[in-house]
């Protein structure tokens, strides 16, 4: 079990970082103008006058127990705050995940049927363009064309599934397609090497020769035995699409933990980002076992112990 | 020797070319062949003479950079399969003529359970479910020896040993009742005691059903077991044809005669070092300017390194293609004269 000191090890490590920000806690609450006294007072109220390894280790009891502590600026519950923002954020990754997953494919695919056509090139170069290009800047060439000159699509905001399927697709579009810009070049790359490589197998020339045709042949044979590489480059794209919506959900207004993450280090809202971060990892953690299992599921001779 | 009038397969003048950027490279050279219904032809060859080749052309399998020549005709039950569209040849691949590859560890996919592998081509050709498909599977498995199929069939290629895969391949082969059954070296990958069980499998088969069988090998011994007839090929073109009886006792091609006595034997040759034939097959792009065997062979004469011998009649059944031949049979017309 690998999960509990990984979890130990990157809370200490982001509550170390906590100490490398500049800045104060209680001095951002109370303002420029508190004296002396008051912010003494309220970092002891608050415990940021112990050392840091108590309060880790105050925090970390505490969290074992379910308890994240407060917002130091809201007093908001910490657990709760995040929990309500984990459904919008894990909404707008899992629909990253799947404009990747359908473009990576389309394109891969094309590219292999027939190897240095025009459309191989094509998928080659979108490949590297997605690779290349930062999603802020995608963001923000998509909101000008699609929000402001077409009027299409909201530029920001966030609609949840739950509330308005319509509303969802409308305004996850934009967001998803950034987010997911670097995925879906991943998946076409990855899986077009490892297409190309399973094409040329033996299995392959014996399935053309029971007398399947090509498609066919990619489709039964080829498709499931490329996967497994990119079942591991999605399970690595999903910390790091988590790690993007910090970008992606300030772009857009989409009340995300990524935003939820940028307002908490803004503000020194220590307790806060701390659960966000806690949050993160452990989804992180989550995807990593999922994609374990996934292996033995498409590999029957992967055994999952 | 079985009957075989009507040929299944006949193979005329059949040439490949690769054209690559220091010269035309021509993997089999103008070869012309042909199985009879029930027969059992063996291809033998270096690696590098043609023989995969000719065999990946009837399936119609070879890489797209391999051309053929317009005069190349691949007849089988009188359509010409080098000039058929994907739809008609997709017909014919596994139903009509079926193949058994080398390595049965890489040939089968890993990732289906081999039950389903050998309902496929039944599936496909038949156009039945897999259900109807299973009870065939079940049959076939029996028949190449597999005890208890039934706890088989959900078994994946990789809980099977090498001998059970290649049955698994042969069941496969056999699912749509071929006609022709190309084995491409088909036991080279096995140990010896299982080599012997899948040529037993093959033979037994064979029997059965009267399906023609071309096999393709580099070992005399596959050959002297399992062959009606041999083609031998040296650098894609065939230098001796002949019934097994006769080209094992009287062969006469000198490269035929080199591949023969390099046979290890056990009795009366343990002082001897093993028979060798001398060099090295020569580079595709760069073949000698007469017969293709003439730097090896060392009875080869002026006219041998200048001219390139034709493939003649030699004997009944007989072919071979050596200018030694020619003299000999035209000394032979002399003196008769």
């Amino acid at each position: 079990m690998y999960v509990i000191p990984m979890l130990i090890v990157t809370t200490l490590i982001v509550f170390s970082l906590i100490l490398i920000i500049p800045g104060d806690p209680a001095l951002a609450l109370l303002g420029d103008n508190a004296t002396e006294e008051k912010l003494a007072l309220l970092r002891s109220q608050l415990g940021l006058d112990q050392p840091i390894l108590i309060q880790y280790w105050n925090w970390l009891t505490n969290a074992v127990q379910g308890d994240l502590g407060r917002s130091l600026f809201t007093g908001e519950i910490v657990s709760d705050a995040v929990f309500s923002r984990l459904g919008v954020t894990f909404q707008l990754v899992i629909a990253s995940i799947l404009f990747s997953f359908v473009f990576g494919m389309t394109f891969a695919i094309a590219s292999v049927i027939k190897p240095n056509s025009w459309m191989d090139y094509l998928s080659r170069f979108v490949g590297t363009l997605g690779t290349a290009i930062p999603n802020f800047w995608l963001a923000m060439l998509l909101i000008v064309l699609f929000s402001v000159n077409l009027g299409w699509l909201p530029a920001t905001g966030f609609i949840s599934i739950s509330e308005s399927p319509t509303g969802f697709l409308q305004s996850i579009i934009l967001p998803s397609i950034c987010l997911g810009a670097f995925g879906a070049a991943q998946i076409t790359r990855q899986l077009r090497s490892s297409l190309l490589e399973v094409l040329e197998s033996d299995y392959i020339r014996t399935a053309y020769s029971k007398g399947l045709l090509l498609w066919p042949v990619i489709w039964k044979h080829a498709l499931r035995n490329s996967l497994l590489p990119v079942i591991t480059t999605t399970g690595l794209l999903f910390g790091n699409m988590l790690g993007a919506t910090v970008v992606i959900e300030t772009v857009f207004a989409i009340p995300g933990m990524g935003q939820l993450a940028v307002n908490s280090i803004l503000q020194r809202d220590f307790p806060m980002l701390q659960g966000v971060v806690l949050v993160m990892v452990v989804l992180v953690l989550v995807i990593n076992f999922v994609t374990d299992v996934l292996y033995s599921v498409l590999d029957p001779r992967i055994e999952f112990k | 020797m079985r009957g075989h009038n009507e040929p299944v397969l006949e193979v005329k003048n059949l040439c490949s070319y690769i054209p690559t950027s220091r010269g035309v490279i021509r993997p089999v050279n103008n070869i012309s062949f042909s199985i009879g219904a029930g027969e059992i032809v063996a291809l033998v060859g270096e690696s590098g003479s043609g023989k995969s080749v000719t065999a990946l052309s009837v399936m119609g399998l070879n890489s797209p950079s391999i051309k053929y020549e317009k005069e190349s005709i691949i007849s089988f039950k009188g359509a010409n399969l080098l000039k058929m569209k994907k739809r008609q040849m997709k017909k014919i691949r596994g139903n009509e003529i079926s193949m058994i590859f080398q390595d049965p560890m890489s040939s089968l996919n890993p990732l289906h359970p081999i039950g389903k592998q050998i309902a496929e081509p039944i599936q496909l050709h038949q156009g039945v479910s897999y259900k109807k498909a299973k009870k065939i599977v079940l049959q076939l498995l029996e028949k190449v020896g597999i005890p208890d199929p039934e706890n088989r069939l959900n078994d994946y290629p990789h809980q099977l040993s090498g001998g059970m895969r290649q049955r698994i391949m042969i069941a496969m082969a056999l699912a749509c009742n071929p006609s022709l059954l190309i084995a491409d070296e088909p036991t080279t990958a096995l140990d010896v005691t299982i080599q012997a069980q899948i040529l037993n499998v093959m033979k037994e088969l064979q029997k059965d059903t009267d399906i023609s069988i071309l096999i393709i090998t580099h070992d005399l011994g596959v050959v002297a077991e399992m062959a009606d007839r041999v083609l031998v090929m040296y650098c894609g073109e065939i230098v001796e044809e002949g019934d097994v009886y006769s080209l094992f006792q009287n062969p006469q091609h000198p490269y035929t005669k080199g591949l023969l006595a390099s046979v290890p034997k056990l009795r009366g040759a343990s002082e001897k070092h093993l028979h060798t034939i001398p060099g090295t097959v020569p580079n595709p792009l760069e073949l000698p300017k007469g017969c293709n065997f003439s730097s090896r062979c060392s009875f080869a004469t002026d006219k041998c390194l200048s001219d390139a011998p034709d493939l003649i009649e030699t004997g009944k059944d007989r072919r071979a293609a050596c200018w030694q031949i020619v003299d000999s049979q035209k000394e032979e017309v002399t003196v008769h004269a």
